[in-house]
């Protein structure tokens, strides 16, 4: 009886499973690869695919890595290379390791997008980038966030993700050329760039040291979201928001507590949402043939309006960063 | 004087059981030819198989197995060293690390103009240098290699920091690049060097004089030291053949990937460690085979892989892994300490 059951149940799996196949080969099938798992920031631009998908009537699936290091997304893009899905979608974790893969990836007529983050140098190894913002100008508008919370002057510090992390080592570069060349911030003084790796122990375990080694640290910046809400935790236990201001790139909910205590008083992001929604967005109009990936061409996106493909495929989600304060952080919800 | 890591009590205990055996009437031959580590191996392997095949329609296909499988060759090529290594009574925590400094070497004098084929040579001596390193410290300053190994993972991630810093190097020529598509009868030359080095190896094992002795080695250092067999020159040779295998690892990822970072197969150690065991080798030395760890790396894909394709999420996939383990060497203790009595 018992064997019975679970023969009519293997069947029936089987079953499901053949007609979800089956389903999978008529619509544009969409998956999206974020870093690794745990990390909140990607679950919004998951939800942005999800609506994306639920509106235009894709099928959408995500799949990531348990870490984020340079090689570990290379078993996941090959099994979807095997799942036939119609387009690939990833936030790289490093510029140059998945190369072989994404070039395998489009000979079979994949279409791939880099999401959130660019293979940079390499762009040759995807159709397209779907970016945040003008990454150019995330660097010098940390800065001058920072800057402005600490009259210009001080000694300040950068607590970012992996050492190969492409956004954030584009950021630092433009962040030190800035602090470098820019007369405004003569008086600032770059004294350290540590690496937290994404992780919430390490990245509270460097911004202890930070706070050890540096005594007279008047700030500090962390790029990343993982990062920048350790730090908040470690200056609010620490009790030192008054010496030491910090700012960086974070959720709105992760950061709502230490913006309502004051132990921040400001940060920046984007909507990792948006990406989502575009990037769903794009990849079924190119799909349809409604969207010709070359610099200059433009496209509609509902509630985005007119997205324009700049040089090397590059698409910004929005144009500046969005500064969020005790004022508007009630705003947002992601 | 010993270069043992047991204990007296320990040879005592063993002595006593091997006069036990010996006092025993002889086991049927089934449970000779079925109870053994290597089979509960290849049975977990087949069930791995089915699963794998009703989770995702997309898992059964030779083509994309063999290239999955061209991942975890690089740590396996390893382990099939390792393997050796822990039969004789040590182990080595230090070849994921090993691979990523001879990487990193190679990488670094080619970009410094030297030919390729002599940077590749050059990553084989690193290789080596290193292991006889790790040999040296084990064998003449007589540490224990687990401390010893976990030290030189250490020294030589950081050697090979210091070497490549924090950027990745690569334009290594087109020839070079890709081996993990290069195809010989339709099978990728990295599983196919796998393959042939674990034949190799077998054979060494199974019926080498030398090979007997790793297993004498592992059973008890002292009686094989007393019957002549030569302990540290036989470590040592194993200790450098598995740093020569790292090299070859690591130029094989540097292939596959293009280009050479020093965080290169970082983590990998337990990969290789996890292979030898689920093969059903004793972790204190003295049993195990090179079947046993060869079906483990096809246990491993398979499990991997076939998760991976069903889109499972990483979580389950590492609680699987976890358990997997915990089972294997659970049945591995349970088998021996009954094939013992």
């Amino acid at each position: 009886m018992k064997r019975r059951t679970l023969i009519a149940a293997a069947l029936a799996a089987s079953t499901v499973m053949a007609a979800g196949a089956a389903v999978a080969q008529d619509g544009i099938e969409i998956v999206y690869i974020p870093k690794n798992t745990g990390n909140p920031y990607f679950d919004s631009i998951v939800a942005g695919f999800e609506d994306g998908c639920a509106e235009l009537g894709c099928t959408f699936s995500t799949t990531a890595p348990a870490t984020p290091e340079a090689t570990s997304q290379i078993p996941f893009i090959t099994a979807q290379i095997q799942r036939r899905v119609d387009v690939i979608a990833i936030s790289p974790n490093s510029p140059d390791a998945l190369n072989q893969v994404l070039d395998r990836a489009r000979d079979r007529g994949i279409l791939v997008l880099a999401v959130n983050g660019d293979l940079v140098g390499n762009e040759e190894h995807r159709d397209a980038g779907i970016l945040p913002v003008d990454f150019t100008k995330t660097g010098p508008n940390q800065v001058e966030l920072l800057g402005s919370m600490i009259d210009y002057e001080g000694e300040i510090a950068i607590l970012s993700a992996t050492t190969d992390a492409p956004d954030q080592n584009t950021w630092i570069a433009a962040m030190n050329d800035v602090l470098e060349n820019d007369p405004k911030y003569e008086n600032m003084e770059l004294v350290a760039t540590v690496y937290g790796d994404d992780e919430p122990q390490k990245s509270t375990t460097e911004a202890e040291a930070l706070l050890q080694t540096y005594p007279n640290l008047r700030g500090i910046i962390s790029p990343t979201t993982v990062g920048v809400a350790a730090a908040a935790q470690v200056i609010q236990s620490a009790g030192v928001a008054d010496e030491v201001e910090l700012t960086g790139l974070g959720t709105p909910n992760q950061m709502r507590p230490f913006i309502k205590d004051g132990t921040v008083e400001a940060f920046q992001l984007w909507s990792p949402y948006n990406q989502g929604w575009l990037a769903a967005h794009f990849a079924v109009g190119v799909r349809n043939g409604d969207i010709e990936i070359a610099p200059g061409n433009t496209f509609e996106v509902p509630n985005l309006g007119t997205v324009t493909i700049e040089d090397k495929n590059v698409i910004n989600t929005q144009a500046e960063l969005t500064t969020f304060t005790a004022e508007n952080i009630d705003d947002f919800d992601f | 004087m010993s270069t043992s890591t047991e204990t007296g009590a320990g040879e005592t205990a063993r002595t006593r059981a091997v006069d036990a055996h010996e006092a025993a009437e002889a086991r049927p031959l089934w449970q000779v030819v079925l109870i053994r580590p290597e089979v509960m191996t290849l049975v977990l392997l087949i069930a791995a198989f089915f699963i794998a095949s009703a989770l995702s329609p997309f898992f059964a296909d030779a083509t994309f197995i063999l290239e999955s499988a061209s991942f975890y060759v690089e740590y396996a090529i390893v382990a099939l060293v390792l393997t050796l290594v822990i039969i004789s009574g040590e182990i080595d925590l230090s070849p994921a690390a090993l691979m990523a400094l001879t990487a990193c070497v190679f990488a670094w004098l080619f970009q410094a103009g030297l030919p390729i084929a002599l940077a590749m040579g050059a990553a084989v001596v690193v290789g080596a240098a290193m292991g006889a390193f790790n040999g040296f410290l084990v064998l003449w300053c007589q540490l224990p290699s687990i401390i010893v190994t976990i030290g030189t993972l250490t020294l030589y991630r950081g050697l090979a920091q210091v070497l490549a810093g924090d950027r990745s190097i690569g334009g290594f020529p087109s020839w070079f690049i890709g081996i993990d598509w290069r195809v010989w009868l339709g099978v990728p030359v990295p599983v196919i060097v796998f393959t042939a080095i674990a034949i190799v190896l077998g054979i060494f094992l199974a019926f080498t004089v030398t090979g007997r002795q790793i297993y004498q080695i592992g059973t008890s250092p002292e009686a094989a030291r007393h019957a002549g067999i030569r302990v540290r020159r036989i470590k040592m040779g194993l200790f450098m053949l598995l740093g020569i295998a790292a090299a070859v690892a690591g130029l094989l990822t540097a292939s596959r990937l293009a280009s050479v970072r020093y965080d290169m197969a970082s983590g990998g150690e337990l990969q290789m460690v996890l292979m030898v065991m689920l093969g059903g080798t004793y972790i204190f030395g003295g049993r195990g085979s090179i079947a046993g760890t060869y079906l483990a790396v096809w246990l491993l894909v398979v499990i991997a892989t076939g998760m991976t394709v069903a889109n499972i999420p990483i979580t389950t996939q590492l609680i699987v892994m976890g358990a997997l383990l915990i089972i294997s060497i659970i049945a591995t203790n349970f088998i021996y300490a009954r094939t013992q009595r």
